[in-house]
């Protein structure tokens, strides 16, 4: 099978989205500037140790005076304390500050992803979206708050040190520079190695994680077809990849660390040498050499630091074009300009409510991307792209308020569709639908779903207790209420239940069947009590006893109910009043289920269990 | 130092908010208090025998890091060497001044050579050890979790077989990668240092060291709080995640619901939490590292003071004073360091304990020790006085049983033959032990007494390769992996050529929704299989099962998500798949059952009827009783 396939990043030299973060620092513009002035006081106490070193190498202990290194000592341990209190309170205040930013950057990347329409999730897996909703955002989090600040704070000290180096004693200075040079080249150079191949390595685990999720879902069909060993297979050509990138990256930290090691102490023996020569010709003090030994010692880390301050910072740029490769995608179901509420419209025209009358006028749908397409490869997105057939060909339909309608169709046909359309999952890409008259993109999407209750045939349930996924249903319902829905799903089970309502069910809870997670769900959408009920196959996991109870109770419900049910099987057909043909695309026939039994013999194809003519020959009925 | 108080902190959120989540069984992967001992022996068992195979290798390494730290620690001796020994020659002049100082300067570029040659050499060697232990790792998880039995899994649950794939196996790797790099050479630089100082001199050592003991309160301190706080960090994330992905997967009944403002409440809540979390870890970090930092200086001072007035006192060498001060920089990092990757090693051992929890779980349906050879399997099943009962081989949470009320025995001393090529239609009530025969005879469970046999030998004397070639089971669970509709044919028969992976399409009558898909057979399935509707996977498991041709083939009501021209155009296509194989159908829509040439009739683990359908049919009894019921509904 063809290993999952993961997208090319465009990398942007100049990257604008990563300034577009700058509004969440706003608020804290005052800390960071706490920040950065704290940076540079910690600084200059950090660099003027070595310097009382000096101090007190040439001066009290050369003169023999013991007395006089009691201040020098005192002076290195107040500055010392001012150092180690401006760190903690700095510390503490960008931690706070980038926590701020990240947090409100995610809340607000989920605020958009759950207003971006149901044809948006279709197309790009939730992995994808969760990556850059925790490691994308953190990563420009690291940046926007640490990165930032630290490529002041280590560009000041790298400056600072060659000013000192240079007062000291300028040859050595120009010695430590040109070391430095080439330290600061090849760990640019190294980092972004590195990093790109920690890059990969991650995509590889995530292709890995996918093989396992995989194989550990699909183990029922590889143990029954006995495919551990090809399933081993795949698996291992994952691992083997990551281990290989492995080595490579092991490969480039042996490199970065030859010369993290090597440089500086090149740096050193050549310090050595020529400052202890120069203290044996009297140009400098043997302080001065002492201090000049430090400062090419402290020198190594900011060196190290710049390198991966700059490949944070492209790494930075990168996560925010992802991030924002969300952000900027429009949700293409929202309230148009001049929306109204379906409630307030009716009043205006002096009705008294929802009636629930609803028409599909000449609908046509295509499903926005085909399924073979990979998202979030930027603009490469169009390549793959092969226009999708048209499920919905002109669907002319009309189910008056109060009805029930069967809407029967073979696999395939866009019954499920037609369901989804009607709260506004989708739009129509041609055509219309009304409600009481009001096509439904004139209304406010809030207003609309607030007078259609759903069920489907995956019955989505979630990791929460029980009475929170009913209220689901109805924010506000109350026990009596959950009640009674739970009576007309058939859904008694519940009280059997360890912990009653306040079990938690879904993947991190009590596992349920799927008989049990339908009804359910079919208990959330009755909970309201909407005057549309939209049910896509609801029943499909019940055994034929089950089913009965639950039609029996759900009858009464529907007769002031205006209800769409998508139907699979001629057991749910009892429960409507009438029913539609969908083939082709087009609605070919409506009527009664009899009526179209007796005249439809595609309707009957589909809906009829016939016993099998060559089979039947002989044997009596 | 001001001590942080977490209590102040609300990282458990607030009560009423919570409770929306319901409660749980308490998580299994916890360890309970009086097991720790037990399990911590056997995690070492599990490190033992990952790391025997690299013995040899992990002494070179030893060797290699050992003379490493040697080199890399003697540059302040050189220093303080170059300025004892090297400076007063240089003073005096004349000739061969410079001498003392040339030697020890080379002295200090080889060292610097070798430092840098042995520890390029350990990090290659150490990080093969690694990365290979990891490899292993993996193997031996993949290899024992397709060895467990689907009643392990269906206990265990795919979210904890993935956690321990994924997340655990990180965790080590991730200690192995960095961490136990960064450990080994902070310890050895630790050490190193303080033997040094001792050295040079005794008693500046430990003036410079007095401050180890606050040192050691504030490591302790830092150490407890910090596994507190990351513990609430992962804890935190962990249900950020789920709320996600489960919210945003679950997206049209999200949008269906107007759940979007509730889900958003919840998320700021945990999102809150997980900031808090973090919030608490970095002010401990930021109490600590500082804290650590002024520990160096106030020493360094300390050894300026008292290390100053014993060069005046002519006690040592101003140079050995610069090498303290220079020793004393390298002293505290590697502190802060160990410090920061105490957490790492604290969860890799949390990972290594639940992964050698689960590869000591022994496979409830163990492999054949000496295999019965079956190359050419005819298809008779024999079933003599089986008996099964669930005991610990069913999912404990599941809560179907304990509301049905049944016995956990389903079935009793059953005896049964189906000769070669015949097709069986079992027929029951849910619970009745339809699913039970299916599986035995599948060897996903083994009966707790008798024996299932396949053309005589007992089903756990046969190699495993052998019995799935000749017995397969469909059922209605029919996972697609991801890549293309044909790979996913293929999972029947990988190997099989495109025209036979056509060929088997077409038998089974999926080839015409196939070829309306955007890329025929080479289309994606993505994860979700998101355009494909049940029936449409039902159709591409049989093609599935068609391609493997087995000599038995199992349908555990594998059409009952068919819609009705799905079924019947799969109805066509067993009659052929099933013509010149045995089968076992369970199915709860007669028109399936009425193919077969046999109906047993099953109730509470016991075959009440038994018999063509035409006779049973005739003779009256339960199974007269339900195809009555379906004729009439039939038009």
């Amino acid at each position: 099978m063809r290993p999952t396939t993961t997208p090319a990043r465009v990398f942007h030299p100049a990257s604008v989205n990563l300034r577009r973060v700058a509004p969440y620092l706003r608020p804290h513009a005052g800390r960071m500037w706490f920040v950065a002035v704290s940076a540079v006081l910690s600084i200059s106490a950090a660099l003027a140790t070595p310097l009382i070193a000096k101090a007190v190498i040439d001066g009290p202990i050369a003169d023999g005076d013991k007395a006089a290194i009691v201040p020098w000592a005192a002076l290195s341990i107040a500055l010392a304390a001012v150092e180690a209190g401006l760190a903690r309170i700095r510390r503490v205040v960008l931690a706070t500050t980038a926590m701020d930013v990240e947090t409100r950057l995610r809340n607000d990347l989920y605020r958009h992803l759950q207003r971006l329409d149901v044809g948006f999730h279709d197309r790009w897996q939730s992995g994808q979206l969760l990556s850059r909703a925790t490691s994308d955002i953190a990563t420009i989090r690291r940046f926007s708050a640490f990165g930032a600040v630290f490529l002041l704070i280590i560009s000041l000290e790298v400056v600072g040190i060659f000013v000192l180096l240079v007062t000291l004693y300028w040859p050595l200075a120009l010695v430590a520079a040109g070391f430095s040079v080439p330290v600061l080249v090849l760990c640019t150079r190294f980092e972004r190695q590195y990093t790109a191949v920690v890059r990969r390595i991650q995509d590889e685990l995530g292709d890995m994680t996918t093989e396992i999720e995989e194989a550990a879902k699909g183990i029922g069909v590889i143990k029954s077809f006995g495919r551990a060993r090809y399933a081993f297979d795949r698996y291992d050509s994952h691992v083997q990849r990551v281990h290989a990138s492995q080595m490579e990256r092991i490969g480039i930290h042996t490199k970065f660390v030859w010369l993290l090691a090597i440089v500086p102490n090149l740096i050193l023996t050549a310090t050595l040498l020529a400052g202890v020569l120069a203290v044996g010709s009297g140009a400098i003090t043997l302080g001065g050499l002492f201090a000049f030994v430090s400062y090419v010692l402290i020198l190594v880390f900011p060196l190290e630091a710049l390198g991966w301050i700059l490949a944070m910072a492209q790494e930075a740029m990168t996560a925010a074009d992802r991030v924002y490769d969300v952000l900027d995608t429009p949700p293409v179901i929202a309230d148009s300009p001049g929306a109204v509420d379906i409630d307030d419209a009716l009043a205006g025209e002096g009705r008294p409510g929802v009636t629930g009358h609803l028409r599909f006028e000449d609908v046509r749908f295509t499903y926005p991307t085909s399924a073979g397409s990979v998202p979030g490869a930027g603009s490469e997105r169009d390549e793959t792209l092969v226009e999708p057939p048209e499920v919905l060909r002109g669907v002319d339909l009309v189910i008056e308020a109060g009805e029930t309608l069967a809407l029967v169709g073979a696999t395939g046909s866009g019954k499920s569709t037609i369901a989804a359309l009607l709260a506004r999952l989708y739009d129509p890409s041609g055509g219309r639908i009304t409600l009481d008259g009001h096509d439904l993109r004139d209304l406010t999407v809030n207003s609309l779903r607030r007078h259609v209750g759903f069920a489907f045939e995956e019955a989505t349930l979630f990791s929460a207790s029980v009475r929170e996924n009913l209220r689901i249903g109805k924010p506000d319902c109350t026990d009596d209420e959950i009640a009674e829905a739970l009576r007309i799903a058939h859904a008694d089970f519940v009280h059997g239940l360890p912990w009653g309502l306040d079990t938690r069910i879904g993947e991190q809870g009590m596992t349920l069947s799927g008989g049990q997670r339908q009804r359910l769900a079919l208990a959330r959408a009755v909970i309201a009590r909407p005057t549309i009920l939209v049910f896509d196959d609801p029943l499909s996991a019940l055994d034929v006893h089950t089913e009965a109870l639950v039609e029996d109770a759900l009858r009464p419900m529907l007769v002031d109910r205006t209800a769409l049910v998508v139907v699979h099987r001629p057991s749910t057909i009892a429960l409507a009043d009438r029913a539609a043909l969908l083939d082709g695309g087009r609605i070919v026939a409506t009527g009664t289920h009899s009526e179209l039994l007796a005249t439809q013999p595609r309707y009957r194809s589909i809906l009829a269990q016939e016993r099998d003519p060559d089979r039947d020959a002989g044997v009596p009925a | 130092m001001s001590a942080y108080d977490p209590s102040t902190l609300d990282v458990t959120g607030d009560e009423s908010i919570d409770s929306w989540r319901g409660v749980a069984p308490e998580d299994v992967d916890d360890v309970p208090g009086n097991l720790a001992v037990l399990l911590r022996s056997r995690s070492r068992a599990l490190l033992g025998s990952l790391l025997r195979p690299h013995r040899r290798t992990m002494l070179w390494a030893t060797a290699l890091i050992s003379v490493n730290m040697v080199a890399h620690l003697s540059g302040p001796w050189f220093v303080g060497m170059a300025i004892d020994e090297g400076i007063p020659p240089l003073l005096e002049g004349g000739d061969g001044s410079v001498r003392p100082l040339v030697t020890i300067v080379g002295g200090f570029l080889v060292a610097t050579v070798v430092g840098a040659v042995t520890f390029n050499a350990f990090l290659l060697v150490s990080g093969r050890i690694g990365q290979d232990v990891i490899v292993d790792i993996r193997h031996r998880l993949a290899r024992h979790f397709t060895r467990l039995s689907i009643g392990f899994h269906q206990r265990y649950t795919s979210g904890r077989v993935i956690s321990r794939q994924t997340s655990d196996v990180d965790a080590i790797s991730e200690l192995l990668g960095h961490g136990l790099l960064q450990l080994t050479t902070s310890v050895l630089t630790l050490g190193g240092i303080t033997v040094i100082l001792v050295v040079l001199d005794p008693v500046l050592a430990v003036a410079s060291l007095a401050v180890m003991p606050a040192l050691y309160g504030l490591t302790r301190w830092f150490r407890h709080h910090s596994e507190q706080a990351y513990r609430a960090t992962r804890e935190a994330i962990a249900l950020v995640i789920v709320h996600f992905v489960e919210s945003l997967g679950g997206i049209q009944a999200v949008q269906a619901f107007r759940r979007e403002p509730r889900n958003q409440e919840i998320f700021d809540d945990l999102d809150g939490r997980y900031r808090d979390a973090n919030i608490w870890s970095a002010r401990l970090a930021a109490t600590y590292g500082p804290g650590v930092q002024f520990a160096g200086r106030l020493t360094t001072a300390v050894v300026l003071l008292y290390g100053g007035s014993r060069v005046i006192d002519g006690h040592i060498e101003i140079g050995v004073l610069a090498a303290f001060v220079l020793y004393l920089r390298r002293f505290f990092e590697p502190m802060q360091e160990l410090s920061q990757f105490y957490n790492l090693f604290q969860a890799a051992a949390a990972a290594t304990e639940k992964l050698s929890g689960v590869l000591d779980e022994s496979p409830a349906v163990p492999p054949a020790d000496d295999p019965v050879p079956l190359t050419e399997a005819r298809g008779a099943i024999e079933f003599e006085g089986v008996t099964f009962s669930y005991g610990t081989a069913v999912d404990h949470r599941s809560t179907e049983r304990g509301a049905s009320g049944r016995s956990d025995t389903i079935l009793r001393h059953l005896d049964l033959e189906i000769p070669a090529g015949q097709t069986v239609a079992i027929v029951g009530e849910t619970g009745a032990g339809k699913s039970t025969i299916a599986r035995l005879v599948a060897r996903l469970w083994d009966p707790t007494d008798g024996v299932v046999g396949l053309d005589g030998i007992d089903l756990r004397r046969l190699d495993d390769d052998d019995l799935r070639r000749a017995v397969v089971m469909v059922t209605q669970d029919n996972f697609l992996f991801s890549g293309t509709v044909a790979d996913n044919i293929a999972v029947g028969r990988p190997g099989a050529s495109r025209a036979e992976i056509e060929r088997a399409a077409a038998a089974i009558g999926a080839d015409d929704f196939i070829r309306g898909l955007p890329f025929g057979f080479d289309t994606d399935i993505q994860a979700k299989g998101a355009r494909l509707s049940a029936g449409q996977r039902q159709l591409l498991a049989f093609a599935r099962a068609f391609l493997a041709d087995p000599a038995v083939l199992i349908l555990d009501e594998a059409t009952s998500s068919l819609d009705i021209p799905s079924e019947r155009l799969v109805q066509r296509a067993l009659r052929t798949l099933l013509a010149d194989r045995t089968a076992i159908i369970i199915a709860h829509r007669l028109t399936t059952v009425e193919i077969a040439d046999r109906v047993l009739v099953v109730d509470d683990g016991r075959v009440v009827e038994d018999g063509s359908p035409a006779e049973l049919r005739a003779r009256g009894g339960e199974y007269a009783d339900l195809h009555g019921a379906w004729a009439a509904s039939l038009v």
